[in-house]
């Protein structure tokens, strides 16, 4: 090969058409399918992004002009409010939207609010619904880019990508670590979020929960499951609990509160058992003394506290990635 | 010039140059068929032409095979109650289309079939509006309910051809076992659902894929248990049997081990759960959402293989319209059901050209099996049946596009679907009812 011939090649790869894009999706629906360079990068600039939110000045100009539109159909103040401030601090104008349910037409209720949001022209949509595949179908029908605020028990991204970013600033990384999620994992859109982000990243993802709470088929994620947290807890580096929701207390899935404290609650005891600098996670709002105990959640080893201030900074990087996708004023 | 099955037939047809396959007589032979009156009167080769009626048309099949007409064991249509999705007229017009010569109707309709004036108004609205056989099942239980028993003999008098509680799983055995005892009297078929509402009170077929797409799943033992029950009570009553759709490997065991002590039962699968399976649902597809519920693949093998061993006796198409109201919604909450009249045998001839099922194994499931299981006198050319043929093309490659449908509803899990062997003319009594120019 010439040397004319091999500038000439380096040239090319410098076009615009075969410059490596920073990030390659137009929505966030889920982690799974997602590459480690895509996570790593959101990463990376959350970790920018958390310098800005402890600053005095906190807003940015870096999305302003653009409009925001929080679609809660379910309830949830804290991550709502972690978008809204997300979302402000890049300079959008947010608009909250909490839609009361009626059980059956909840359905109806979605596309055509979908049809309407999208007359006003949004340029992201944070959607939370109690329905799996709710935000994908959303994304087939909304102009702008929508992001998963949570879909039933299928995906939450963002808290596996605010999980991640807490556990690296922690750990200095996350490939090799070896991390337990405790509890509800059937219903958990949490977990399966979280196993495919720490799967993807080189993590040992332990699974321990009674029976009932295990999906079937899971262990084809690349998980081991335990069914003691005697067994599952020893030589964890992480410790992550999962919200057990009251209507599962009740018979159902678990016979009661006390019965699932008494054998999956996190004491004192039991965080010993993992590694002696292991962290304690938990995505809130926590149900203490059912599956986790106030000191523990308190204690020197809980980052729970972080995980709320990483959420914001993880929104942030999210939603400049996907508008920095679509840039309306290069000139 | 739309003429309904309640119009005369045509007085003599000669169908020449035909590849002629009958499951009934295990005859596969190239030849003539002469119709007269709307029934078989004769079938060789080189029939003579000089003592035909002058007004006897001759159709000429270019060698392409024609066979008895499919006879659908389970469709369900709207009317009366839902005729936005599906009218015993579009339906008709659907079957006709797909080869299609009859079709059982579900009783689930609003009101439910399940006493003589509304087998009337089915028969009668069908001879009017169709030009295909549209045959009513009535409700095995009132309102199916599951509670107390129709009619089964004034309702089989009135024409109903089976009893069944459509959709519904009789939950309680005490009602199927009386259902089962009392209908021998009549000789009448009890056709039944097999899936457990507390069991599988799931969205998808449980395992793997339900858990990474967050969803609920259907155990397979949602079948298989109030199957075995089944078995049970028609061992004890003797009753006389069909599972209208089953899914899972062990359903077929099931059926088999039942098959081998001499019971009288026999089984259906939708032609969806043998040509797809749950991967097809991709991310979150409604129109991929039915029930019975698309399996993993050792089931849809496993269900291939019932078809060739004999252990299942029918293929129907489970034809099910829903509106975009009901099946534009987040996955769980869309309703279960796919269209299937205009691609059941298309959809079924993969099960030839893929799979290795003779052609003549596939038109008896498709025929012959549901037309004797029903005791109808289609599903079969000797002479003096009636002439509900179909002839096709069975290697014709085309595309199911959604805008040509003619069913009322759209939702085809087979949209944009390639397939090989299409349906060239649909003749019911003789009458050429559907014809594709090509």
């Amino acid at each position: 090969m010439t040397k004319s011939a091999h500038s000439s090649l380096n040239d090319e790869t410098k076009a615009p058409a075969f410059r490596e894009k920073p990030f390659s999706l137009d929505h966030l629906i889920g982690i799974e399918g997602l590459q480690p360079s895509d996570i790593t990068f959101l990463l990376d600039r959350a970790d920018e992004m958390v310098g800005i939110s402890r600053q005095i000045e906190k807003r940015r100009p870096t999305l302003s002009g653009r409009t925001l539109i929080n679609l809660f159909f379910e309830n949830s103040t804290r991550t709502q409010s972690s978008f809204e401030i997300a979302g402000k601090r890049l300079g959008m104008d947010v608009i909250n939207m909490a839609v009361q349910t009626s059980s059956v037409k909840k359905g109806e209720t979605l596309m055509d609010t979908a049809v309407t949001l999208n007359a006003m022209q949004p340029d992201l949509l944070v959607v939370r619904h109690n329905a799996a595949g709710a935000a994908e179908l959303l994304a087939q029908k909304m102009g702008c880019s929508v992001i998963n605020a949570g879909d039933g028990a299928h995906e939450h991204p963002t808290q596996a990508l605010l999980d991640a970013l807490t556990i690296r600033r922690s750990k200095g990384r996350i490939e090799g670590l070896t991390v337990a999620i405790c509890g509800d994992i059937v219903h958990s859109r949490v977990a399966r979020s979280n196993i495919h982000l720490l799967n993807a990243m080189g993590a040992q993802v332990r699974l321990i929960a009674p029976s009932t709470l295990i999906p079937g088929g899971i262990e084809e994620l690349g998980t081991s499951t335990f069914h003691k947290m005697e067994d599952g807890l020893p030589g964890c580096d992480v410790v992550m609990m999962l919200r057990l929701q009251s209507e599962r207390m009740s018979g159902a899935f678990i016979p009661s509160a006390r019965e699932y404290y008494r054998y999956f609650g996190l004491t004192a005891e039991r965080v010993a058992l993992a590694k002696s600098d292991a962290i304690v996670m938990h995505p809130g709002p926590m149900n203490r003394g059912v599956e986790i105990a106030s000191p523990i959640a308190d204690g020197v080893q809980s980052v729970i506290v972080e995980q709320v201030e990483m959420g914001v900074a993880v929104r942030m990087a999210v939603m400049e990635a996907l508008q920095l996708e679509n840039p309306v004023d290069m000139a | 010039m739309k003429k309904s099955i309640k119009s005369k037939p045509p007085r003599q047809r000669l169908f020449v140059n035909a590849r002629i396959i009958d499951p009934s007589q295990n005859m596969d032979q190239h030849g003539d068929v002469l119709v007269t009156r709307g029934r078989i009167e004769k079938i060789g080769k080189d029939l003579p032409r000089d003592n035909l009626h002058k007004s006897c048309k001759i159709i000429e099949c270019r060698g392409l095979i024609l066979a008895p007409g499919l006879v659908d064991s389970r469709v369900f249509i709207g009317e009366p109650g839902g005729e936005h999705r599906e009218t015993i007229k579009t339906a008709g017009k659907a079957a006709a289309s797909g080869g299609v010569t009859s079709l059982v109707m579900m009783p689930d309709t609003d009101p439910v079939i399940d006493d003589v004036a509304l087998v009337e108004f089915v028969r009668q609205t069908a001879l009017e509006k169709s030009k295909i056989r549209i045959l009513p099942a009535a409700a095995l239980s009132r309102g199916l309910r599951g509670e107390e028993m129709t009619e089964f003999g004034l309702l089989k008098d009135a024409g109903a051809v089976c009893f069944t509680d459509g959709r519904k799983t009789v939950e309680n055995p005490q009602m199927m076992r009386r259902a089962l005892t009392y209908s021998r009297d009549f000789d009448g078929l009890i056709m039944a659902a097999t899936r457990d509402s507390s069991l599988g009170g799931g969205v998808m077929n449980a395992g793997f894929n339900a858990t990474r797409m967050g969803l609920p799943g259907i155990p397979r033992e949602a079948e298989i248990i109030p199957l075995e029950r089944d078995m049970r009570l028609v061992g004890m009553t003797r009753g006389k049997y069909h599972a209208s759709c089953l899914s899972t490997s062990d359903s077929v065991d099931v059926i088999k081990r039942a098959k081998d002590n001499k019971l009288n039962v026999s089984a259906g699968v939708a032609v969806a759960n043998l040509a797809l399976n749950e991967t097809d649902i991709g991310s979150y597809r409604t129109f991929f959402k039915v029930s019975p519920p698309l399996r993993h693949e050792d089931d849809r093998q496993a269900m291939i293989e019932g078809i060739r061993t004999g252990a299942i006796d029918i293929i129907c198409s489970n034809h099910d319209p829903q509106d975009v109201d009901t099946k534009r919604l987040p996955f769980a909450e869309a309703a279960d059901g796919a269209i299937g009249l205009e691609s059941l045998f298309a959809a079924a001839l993969r099960l030839h050209h893929t799979d290795g099922i003779p052609l003549m194994r596939l038109l008896e499931c498709l025929s012959t099996a549901p037309a004797r299981r029903l005791s109808l006198p289609c599903g079969t050319l000797t002479q003096g049946a009636p002439a509900d043929m179909i002839l096709f093309d069975p290697d014709m490659p085309w595309i199911m596009e959604e805008d040509r449908l003619r069913s009322r509803s759209k939702n085809t899990a087979f949209e944009g679907a390639r397939f090989q062997g299409r349906i060239l003319k649909t003749i019911v009594a003789g009458r050429t009812v559907f014809s594709r120019d090509v």
